[in-house]
């Protein structure tokens, strides 16, 4: 399941190409990673990945801890040497060449703001040791400066300094030498949850600005979804699934990225029939296992009878309700209200179906109400679209 | 572990004579070094009669420069040479040999000083008779042998405080453009200063100090302050000793109280520093 | 920072080989050869030659062998009592010294700990200053205080509670005193270390469940400052049983701890391979304590 390319997700209708450069099949690949592998003592990190960016992209690589993401943008970076495989940018595989001879630059997690240096300092170190002209050097630092709205702080030492300040100025410091690629590990975790979606923001409309191609390796699946263009989600050292926010949260390819990326749930099933309705559409019907409930479901691929698959049905798409709901393709299953949470916009409710299974639904709250519509051990039916319907190999 | 009901009478008392047990001794000699009688048993009225003779032992004066520079030079390179073990041990991530020099740099910490000074003549003598150096033991030999020493010491310190620090520092360095050997002297030392500081202070002291080394790798010629020390109070108390002595502890108390109060004033400087900003 | 990359270019490669070579070079020759050299010379005889001992290789036609090595001064180091008896005498002489360190250190570690932080932070520089004045000197203070005119005897014979002077310079006990003066800061320290860092808690939480004053520390207390003690005790112990220093100006002629009977080895007898016998027995009997803390300290971690 390793580079799992886009063919499989159902394309959306696009002629223009700029936002979708992956999409043209004239763009030429800005970064190329081929079969890269990382081996420790008795572990592999990374595991043959192949993976192509395109110039400009925001693109992130999403992961639990241990994925291999990290060892990842290490190797990117220069930190840690591929054991096997090529990392070529722009044309120059630079797989051999030490970290500070490479076109890339990092935002560290930490930060890793010099101590010691005043913020001018910090930013202008990259350019020091590239041993540009003072004058120059100066010049690009205030400009730099005005990026990322620090001038008034630029004689002041890391300690007076926020944690959102260190972050500007870790990314001034990373830009400053006009990278062709930025790596960010994990650039908004030291950040409080305020700070972090205005920083967010900043982030993205920066990266717009400069047009600069980001890697961001980061372990929050939230952050992924709002900040990137394309994300790869990874897992044990390979890429289990790489698209847009938006088609790997609609059309996982499986339970793993299903799971990992946002709340799902998920039903074994087997397939009882399957209906060819367009070129790319099937209509299936599976029964769930145990109770043999119905599910109806749409699918890109025929299936056959009998084939053992899971659905799975994200806890937003669910309808709840006391009345028993009709529509035509629907499928429907009742249960009782065993928990619930009010989040004010909305509830989360976790339902008991009457085979057992625990169902989450996520529903707005459309109606201003002085007491709660559903109760603790109401009695509720469920219902959802077949198009809502996720068809997941097993 | 701070308690609301504080220390009992038992562990006062402990307290009370442990540091009695501490500085009476030191006291008491500080003292005689003013009497003007020879004998300690009798007080003959306060004099500095000890002081102005010591000045005049022309023997001490050179023991003690030859000491200090002995220290001085010896501190210097531990210093360089232990930093460069620490940077090693923390930053080298694999090398051959690794494990016996973990070893090398532990073990001088625990050896007994009689056997790294025998040893180290040993291997003086055994020079000399294979390369014909060094020509002659001295100041030279007693400098290396200290160094030796010393840079296990500092290395230990050195490590600790790398073992401590973001490594990301010096890989940011490094991904701006730094070469290695500019990522040590850009980030790495000015952050590891003060380790190496009171690194050089601990090994400057333990030169000063040292009788033992000293003596095995010395030669007729020179003569530490400790030697000089040790041979004269080998044959019980000297007066001009307990000058000496008063000024020897005077002054390092004198310059570790006024170092730490440095410290201690820097440190809540910063602090205030990070309240207001 | 630190890979071999292919492409790094030839000066930052000397860089890394100069940050571990030096070192290593340094510390191999002037550490570990020396050490070498003093094995094999416990291997030869003694002879009356500059330098004293004989060659361990006799290539010259007509040798009965060309290794010239003799066990001779490992028998005679069992087999003279001197030695036998300066080793056990370091090791007891080590072993009590380090209970009464323990003894004296543990209380006073405890009631730093137990002492408001600013007086925490003077107390601990009192213990640590002495540390960094001389040695020699310190030890020599302890010859004005003992002496047969020193400030002790004057004191009690000025307030007429002896006649006569007691001897206590040149006994045993003046060794004891010695090695527990200088080697207090050494066991407070760890224990200081240990002990600030116990949560209080712990203590109420037990005292809460009924236990006495003497049973919340034999209990709780001590068990948990275990690490503490066990490196303040080899802290002391290591350094004390090769002391030379300390025998040989507090101690009688008979305070033959083997650092001292090494040292006269050495120096008066000139026996070089027999001192550098004594040394390689001696380097056996310390790695025994040493492995033990390393092995304590791994089971920490």
């Amino acid at each position: 399941m390793t580079a799992a390319t886009d063919k499989e997700a159902p394309k959306l209708p696009e002629t223009d190409f700029t936002e979708t450069p992956w999409l043209d099949p004239q763009a030429a690949p800005f970064i190329q990673i081929k079969s890269l592998s990382k081996e420790f003592d008795d572990f592999t990190a990374v595991d043959s990945i192949s993976l192509d960016i395109y110039q400009g992209e925001l693109f992130t690589i999403l992961g639990g801890s241990g994925c291999g993401k990290s060892t990842l943008l290490r190797m990117l970076a220069g930190f840690e040497n591929p054991s096997a495989g090529q990392i070529i940018i722009d044309g120059v595989d630079i797989s051999d060449l030490p970290a500070y001879d490479r076109p890339v630059n990092m935002m560290f997690q930490s930060y890793a703001v010099f101590p010691h240096m005043t913020v001018a300092q910090n930013i202008a170190y990259g350019l020091k040791k590239d041993r540009l002209p003072n004058a120059e050097i100066n010049s690009r630092v205030q400009e730099m400066l005005e990026l990322v709205q620090l001038q008034d702080l630029a004689a002041r030492k890391p300690k007076q300094l926020s944690g959102g300040q260190c972050q500007r100025v870790a990314l001034a410091r990373a830009l400053i030498k006009r990278p062709k690629v930025l790596l960010l590990d994990e650039p908004l975790a030291a950040l409080d949850k305020k700070l972090r979606e205005q920083t967010q923001f900043e982030l993205i409309n920066l990266q717009h600005k400069l047009g600069t191609t980001f890697i961001v390796v980061t372990h929050d699946q939230e952050e992924a979804m709002t900040l990137s263009s394309r994300v790869a989600v990874m897992d044990a050292g390979r890429f289990v699934q790489i698209g847009t926010p938006l088609e790997v949260y609609e059309f996982p390819l499986n339970r793993f990225v299903a799971d990992f990326f946002g709340t799902i749930n998920l039903f074994d099933a087997t397939v009882t029939s399957s209906v060819q309705v367009d070129s790319c559409t099937h209509t299936i019907e599976a029964a769930l296992d145990k109770t043999g409930t119905l599910v109806k479901a749409d699918c890109s691929h025929q299936l056959n009878q009998g084939d053992i698959i899971s659905i799975g049905v994200r806890p937003e798409k669910l309808s709840i309700s006391q009345k028993k709901p009709r529509g035509k393709n629907l499928t429907i299953t009742n249960g009782i209200v065993e928990d619930l949470a009010y989040y004010g916009n909305r509830s989360i409710y976790r339902v008991r179906s009457h085979s057992g299974r625990m169902i989450q639904v996520s529903a707005q709250n459309f109606q201003r109400t002085k007491e709660l519509v559903l109760e603790w051990d109401d009695q509720v039916y469920l219902s959802w679209d077949s198009s809502c319907s996720v068809v997941l190999p097993e | 572990m701070s308690s609301h009901r504080g220390p009992s009478t038992f562990i006062l008392s402990v307290l009370c004579f442990g540091f009695a047990f501490l500085y009476v001794p030191i006291l008491v000699m500080m003292a005689y070094s003013f009497n003007d009688s020879a004998l300690a048993t009798v007080w003959g009225g306060f004099s500095t009669r000890w002081y102005s003779a010591l000045l005049n032992n022309e023997q001490i004066i050179n023991a003690a420069l030859l000491s200090l520079k002995i220290a001085a030079v010896s501190a210097t390179f531990a210093t360089i040479l232990g930093t460069l073990a620490g940077l090693a041990l923390t930053r080298m991530r694999r090398f051959r040999g690794r494990f016996l020099f973990t070893g090398l740099i532990a073990a001088p910490l625990v050896m007994p000083e009689v056997i790294t000074g025998l040893s180290l003549l040993l291997l003086f003598v055994s020079l000399q008779q294979l390369i014909g150096w060094p020509v002659s033991r001295g100041a030279t030999t007693i400098t290396i042998a200290h160094i030796t020493f010393a840079m296990a010491y500092i290395a230990v310190i050195v490590q600790a405080r790398l073992a401590s620090m973001d490594e990301s520092l010096e890989e940011a360095a490094m991904d701006l453009g730094g070469r290695p050997m500019q990522v040590t002297f850009d980030i790495t030392l000015p952050l590891i200063a003060p380790s190496m500081i009171s690194g050089w202070l601990l090994a400057f002291t333990l030169s000063l100090d040292d009788l033992v080394i000293a003596s095995f790798t010395s030669g007729a010629g020179a003569s530490t302050l400790p030697m000089v020390i040790f041979s004269k109070i080998k044959l019980g108390v000297t007066p001009d000793i307990n000058a000496l002595a008063t000024i020897i502890i005077g002054t390092l108390s004198l310059g570790i109280l006024i170092a730490s109060w440095i410290i201690l004033r820097s440190q809540r400087k910063t602090s205030a520093q990070r309240q207001s900003g | 920072m630190s890979q071999a990359n292919h492409s790094i270019p030839l000066g930052d490669k000397l860089w890394r080989w100069l940050v571990i070579s030096l070192p290593y070079w340094w510390l191999a020759i002037f550490f570990l050869a020396p050490f070498a050299i003093v094995f094999k010379i416990s291997f030869a005889d003694p002879v009356v030659a500059q330098p004293p001992f004989s060659n361990f290789f006799d290539f010259s036609p007509g040798a009965e062998s060309w290794l010239l090595a003799t066990l001779d001064n490992y028998r005679f180091i069992t087999e003279d009592n001197l030695y036998w008896i300066s080793y056990f005498k370091s090791l007891k002489i080590a072993t009590i010294s380090t209970v009464l360190c323990l003894l004296l250190g543990y209380p006073m570690a405890y009631g730093i700990a137990k002492c408001q932080p600013g007086t925490r932070n003077i107390l601990l520089m009192l213990v640590i200053l002495p540390f960094w004045t001389s040695f020699l000197l310190r030890v020599y203070a302890w010859i004005v205080m003992l002496g047969k005119t020193g400030a002790i005897n004057s004191l009690l014979l000025k307030m007429g509670l002896i006649t006569t002077p007691i001897e206590m310079l040149y006994t045993d006990g003046a060794v004891y005193l010695g090695i527990v003066y200088t080697y207090i800061p050494f066991m407070v320290l760890p224990l200081y270390s240990v002990l600030e860092k116990m949560d209080t808690n712990l203590q109420d939480a037990a005292a809460d469940l009924g236990a006495r004053r003497w049973q919340v520390f034999f209990n709780i207390i001590l068990p948990l400052s275990m690490p503490g003690v066990i490196a303040g005790s080899m802290l002391v112990f290591i350094p004390a049983l090769g002391e030379f220093v300390i025998p040989s100006l507090l101690g009688g002629i008979d305070s033959l701890m083997i650092g001292r009977t090494l040292y006269d080895e050495f120096f008066i007898n000139r026996d070089w391979p027999l001192a550098s016998a004594v040394a390689t027995v001696l380097l056996f009997i310390i790695v025994v304590p040493i492995m033990l803390l390393q092995s304590s300290q791994k089971e920490r971690s």
